[in-house]
């Protein structure tokens, strides 16, 4: 069975918690181990042939298949939501053995959305909007709540917004917990994926607190990158990032999901991404409800890994579908 | 039909395993049976015994039982080769080497499967640590061959040394022993374990396809026999071994009384420290890699977890977290974290043990993993509850079995870190740069790593204090171990075995020099050495001595070297003060040349006393972001037995350069001339040498020794005169202390004065800091 044939989100979302200053300023992360620890991850767990191709068709289902470019228009957003329907060909799905399979969700600008909710209406995709003046998060504070409001009303069901990096950088953590808290209420129903920018917080202890307070003002996921810092997704800072959610977890037993962003382009670093969450966080965060991988051009390199392990042979670009 | 629906609702692993075929068929090319090695060609075996697979119980080959003979044959190829090997120059020699560590990247995969075939560790660790490193080792030291006789002009080859190491680290063993010894212009001859013989001699075949001139290596296989015949072998130099402290044992009792050079990398049980402070998530995988990295089969494995009683119950529940996550089964699946034990004995020791630390009240948590069917596999298996006075917080367990005790205080942590009788490596796991420094300074252990574990560079030094051995291998400091420093013989100017000369004079009354005090002996008698009587110092005094060191130690060894510096100017300049006195002294003891012997010492207190504050450590190069600093630390209580001859300047010579460098020493003063060391004593007072600093006892030679060589209070024993050469190895045992034996009477003590004295009276710690913002 696949994940698609469940709606996503049935879990009960995180409803936070009051801000716990000691907990927060008690943390502390090694870089050098954690690094150490990233590096040896993927070369102690790997999977091989038909689990393999079922580690990839469950990437396939986490992807946030995105489009954040300033040149986006309603042509590219149609098609990027066809592919989100139909990720892989019909002759792949077959040969694989399986029923439906479709993307995690589309994430594009404000802009976009009512475009990509028409787009996937009769699907159970969701349409995520990045908001709150992304990717710097520096609007004026009312128009980034309005900003969530309105793509809420346009019919998002996720909201990746942006936290304020000074808030961090200046140990501000009560200032981070009220903005964060304000935009989820903000959201409504709409589930909040908070993105710490990590690229730009200095250090893994910056990215450890700074999880876990967004986590406590009530985020239902936390996403390492907007795709444009200088660096986003790592898998240090996964680490760090799924550490503090498997700690909050244990408080309080809320799940939080994970979102890592930025820079994965290949099969091989998405079965990373998926290996990691096991390890660190167990099963139940494979499924797309708490795993997320954004990504815009990571889904035709997992085609052609799917081709080669159906056919044998390497695939070329050109040959799958156009995102 | 697919599997993939059912994958995608376990999101299992699925096995991934590595393909044994090119192993099987290398060992297939030799008929599944192996010779010897020596003198660059294969030699076939008389009698041959099995080397089984630890994961599955199957045999892999047969491999030779060398015989005595072979072993001689192997010893005579390498003795051969000497010359040949010494004539090329430092860079063809550096050459070979490089040569050699290439063939061993080249052929990686090769020896990754071929290790884990017949160790069982995951092929994971031998492709990813073990072959590398030892490509890695060799590698550096193709690059010390090349620089050998600049960087240790006065200093020669050993000979042809014999090496015996361990089942754990097959070829990683074997690199970091070939490659000194090949580096600085040695032969070798090595046996692998019998368990794990097969990358040796995958190794010995490489010898040959790259060149290296014949019977420079020479590889012999087999049980304990083989190696006693190496141990015992005239024609051998020098013994490296690693193993376990119990055959050291039997090593250091075979060679005590011979010439040969000894190195011994033995057991350990080292601590992992966990602050309160720490990054706990990373402490855990720490912990991972501490014990559960090739089974807990480690010589340096963090087997004993210290945890702050604050953050103890939230690490153990962390820790019992990530031990479900943990996978044992077949090594050459890419996916496991642990394989098999290397041996059926291996198992039902570990079982045993652990069965033993749950009788005596430790509470265990076993990892919830699945084991396979067939081999010798164990679980990963945590201990708590365990307390010091446990069997299991004392005994070396050699598995995967990690047992944890908790600490209030770092002075607790320390305390219980070194309340061991090994002292091979220790894990220091905390964010204050304070407490890591101050920690890593205090622990007794040959390396530490903070915020880290299982580090390894060839151009660190590794080796223990205390029990877990003496020496070390890789780094600068490991190449020592392969050379011998010549010492300049005596011109006749200093020694002198002539009569004392029966001059009359004052009746005085020469007493021990114990903790700062003149003290009678506890026996009550005295000897009569012309016309004066010595102290008889027994068994007793030694006792009182060794305590009066150490309860000196620790101020000493922590008071700055400038102050020591300084007293030892003082002892200079009183001694200067005291020249009518000495010399006359001097001269009633039968030395030839009083006027000399006495400047000589004072040039040689100064000397020493210069070096005091200079001795450094050094930063070696590793791996990026990493900090690696030696500490080149005193030894503790040390034992110094004067020469006969030169009854002042040997007295200084081997006890100064210990005292100056932060040791405390019992003196046995010369025998045959005492009264210089009675005068001198008498100084020591008034140069403010904080009591207990500098014991001098006289009294019968022999009895004095035995006590002071097999006291377990005593580190390292330097001794100066033949006669007690073979009774200090012997008695040594008792802690395997270090030992450095000398003939003090045929030396020309002043010109042999180098900076080798403070390398001998140091013990080198090697700190690894990883670090990053």
């Amino acid at each position: 069975m696949s994940a698609v044939d469940q709606a996503p989100f049935q879990l009960d979302r995180n409803p936070g918690i009051p801000l716990d200053l000691k907990w927060v300023r008690s943390i502390q992360v090694n870089r050098s181990a954690t690094e150490r620890r990233a590096q040896s991850l993927p070369a102690r767990r790997t999977v091989k042939k038909e689990w393999q191709a079922a580690w990839l068709v469950r990437a396939i289902e986490c992807i946030d298949l995105t489009t954040l470019s300033g040149d986006d228009t309603e042509g590219n957003v149609h098609r990027l939501c066809a592919k989100a329907k139909q990720p892989l060909s019909p002759s792949m799905i077959s040969l694989l053995g399986l029923g439906n399979v479709q993307v995690g969700a589309v994430c594009v600008y404000h802009r976009y959305v009512a475009e990509a909710v028409r787009n996937l209406e009769g699907t159970s995709i969701p349409v995520a909007a990045v908001s709150t003046g992304f990717p710097a998060g520096l609007s004026p504070f009312e128009e980034r709540v309005k900003e969530i409001e309105r793509s809420v009303a346009s019919g998002a069901k996720e909201i990746d917004i942006v936290i304020t990096r000074a808030h961090v950088l200046q140990g501000n953590w009560k200032a981070l917990f009220e903005e964060t808290k304000t935009f989820r209420a903000a959201c409504c129903d709409a589930h909040v994926k908070a993105i710490l920018a990590t690229g730009e917080l200095g250090t893994l202890t910056n990215v450890a607190r700074a999880s876990l307070v967004c986590m406590m003002a009530g985020a239902d996921f936390i996403k390492t990158s907007t795709g444009k810092e200088p660096i986003n997704a790592t898998l240090p800072v996964s680490l760090v990032m799924t550490r503090a959610i498997r700690d909050y977890h244990e408080a309080t037993g809320a799940l939080v999901g994970y979102k890592p962003a930025g820079g994965i382009r290949t099969a091989k670093q998405a079965l990373d991404y998926l290996i990691l969450m096991k390890e660190e966080l167990g099963d139940r965060w494979l499924q797309p409800d708490l795993f997320r991988l954004g990504a815009s051009t990571l889904l035709v390199d997992i085609e052609r890994q799917l081709e080669h392990f159906a056919t044998g042979s390497y695939s070329a670009v050109s040959r799958h579908a156009m995102g | 039909m697919s599997k993939v629906p059912d994958i995608l609702d376990t999101m299992s692993y699925g096995p991934a395993p590595e393909d044994a075929s090119p192993a099987l068929q290398w060992i297939a090319k030799f008929g599944g049976q192996f010779g010897v090695f020596i003198g660059g060609d294969w030699h076939p075996g008389l009698g041959h015994f099995e080397s089984r697979n630890p994961a599955t119980g199957e045999i892999l080959a047969k491999v030779t039982q060398a015989t005595p003979e072979q072993v001689d044959q192997a010893v005579q190829e390498a003795k051969k080769a000497l010359p040949i090997w010494q004539a090329l120059s430092p860079t063809e020699r550096g050459r070979h080497l490089y040569n050699l560590s290439r063939h061993i990247q080249k052929n990686s995969r090769l020896f990754a499967v071929l290790e884990t075939l017949d160790n069982g560790k995951p092929i994971r660790e031998s492709r990813d640590l073990d072959i590398p490193l030892a490509s890695r080792h060799i590698f550096t030291h193709a690059g010390w061959a090349t620089l050998r006789d600049e960087e240790f002009p006065n200093a020669e080859p050993v000979g042809v040394c014999g090496q015996i190491i361990p089942w754990n680290f097959p070829l990683l063993m074997l690199a970091w022993k070939i490659a000194p010894a090949l580096a600085m212009g040695n032969t070798v001859v090595l046996k692998p374990a019998e368990f794990t013989s097969l990358t040796a001699l995958l190794f010995a075949e490489i010898c040959q396809t790259a060149g290296l001139p014949p019977g420079v290596v020479n590889i012999v296989t087999g049980d304990g026999e083989v190696g006693k015949s190496l141990v015992i072998h005239p024609d051998i130099q020098k013994i490296a071994f690693t193993g376990s402290t119990e055959v050291g044992r039997s090593i250091r009792l075979t060679t005590a009384g011979t010439s040969k050079k000894l190195s011994l990398e033995l057991g350990g049980k080292s601590p992992f420290i966990v602050f309160d402070d720490a990054d706990l998530d990373s402490a855990v995988e720490g912990v991972v890699d501490a014990i559960w990295f090739n089974q807990g089969q480690v010589c340096c494995a963090g087997s004993r977890l210290l945890v702050q009683e604050s953050i103890a119950a939230q690490f153990f529940q962390k820790l019992k977290a990530r031990m479900a996550t943990l996978r044992v089964g077949d090594p050459l699946d890419k996916a496991i974290d642990m394989g098999a034990l290397i041996d059926p004995t291996q198992l039902d020791r570990v079982s045993k043990l652990v069965e033993t630390g749950i009788a005596e009240g430790a509470k265990a948590h076993v990892a919830p993993c699945q084991l396979p069917s067939s081999g010798w596999f164990y679980p990963p298996t945590l201990l708590t509850d365990v307390e010091p006075a446990s069997t299991l917080a004392q005994e070396e367990i050699f598995g995967p079995v990690l047992v944890a005790m908790t600490f209030r205080t770092p002075p607790e942590a320390v305390a219980l870190a070194n309340n061991s009788k090994y002292g091979l490596a220790a894990s220091i796991w905390t964010q204050n740069l304070d407490v890591a420094h101050d920690i890593a300074a205090q622990v007794k252990a040959g390396t530490v790593w903070v915020n880290s574990t299982n580090l390894f560079d060839g151009n660190a030094g590794f080796g223990g204090f205390r029990e877990s051995g003496f020496g070390r291998e890789g780094g600068r400091e490991g190449l020592s171990e392969y050379l011998k420093y010549s010492y300049i013989s005596a011109n006749n100017v200093l020694v002198s075995h002539g009569e004392v000369s029966p001059t009359p004079g004052l009746d005085r009354t020469h007493k021990l020099f114990i903790g700062g005090k003149q003290v009678r002996p506890d026996g009550g008698y005295s000897m009569q050495i012309s016309s004066e009587a010595f102290a008889i110092a027994n068994r007793k005094d030694v006792r009182n001595a060794i305590e009066a060191n150490e309860n000196a130690t620790s101020g000493w060894a922590s008071a700055t070297p400038y102050f020591r510096s300084q007293i030892l100017y003082y002892l200079a300049e009183n001694l200067s003060g005291s020249r009518g006195q000495m010399i006359e002294a001097l001269s009633l003891s039968a030395c030839p040349n009083p006027e000399e012997e006495f400047a000589y010492s004072i040039d040689f207190i100064l000397w020493c006393a210069a070096w005091a504050d200079k001795w450094d450590g050094a930063m070696h190069q590793g791996p990026a972001q990493t900090l690696i600093y030696t500490r080149p630390e005193p030894w503790g209580v040390a034992a110094a037995i004067a020469p006969n001859s030169a009854p002042l300047l040997g007295l200084l010579w081997s006890a100064i350069p210990l005292v100056a460098i932060g040791n405390c020493v019992t003196s046995l003063a010369s025998p045959l001339n005492p009264l210089p060391a009675a005068e001198l004593y008498r100084l020591l007072d008034s140069s403010d040498f904080p009591p207990g600093v500098w014991n001098i006892l006289t009294g019968l030679r022999k009895d004095v020794v035995s006590h002071l060589a097999s006291h377990q209070g005593v580190a390292t024993i330097w001794c100066l005169d033949p006669d007690c050469h073979e009774l200090v190895s012997r008695s040594s045992v008792t802690n395997l202390k270090s030992t450095w034996n000398l003939d003090g009477d045929r030396m020309d003590l002043y010109a042999s004065r180098s900076p080798e004295l403070f390398r001998r009276a140091t013990q080198v710690k090697n700190i690894w800091v990883p670090y990053g913002s």
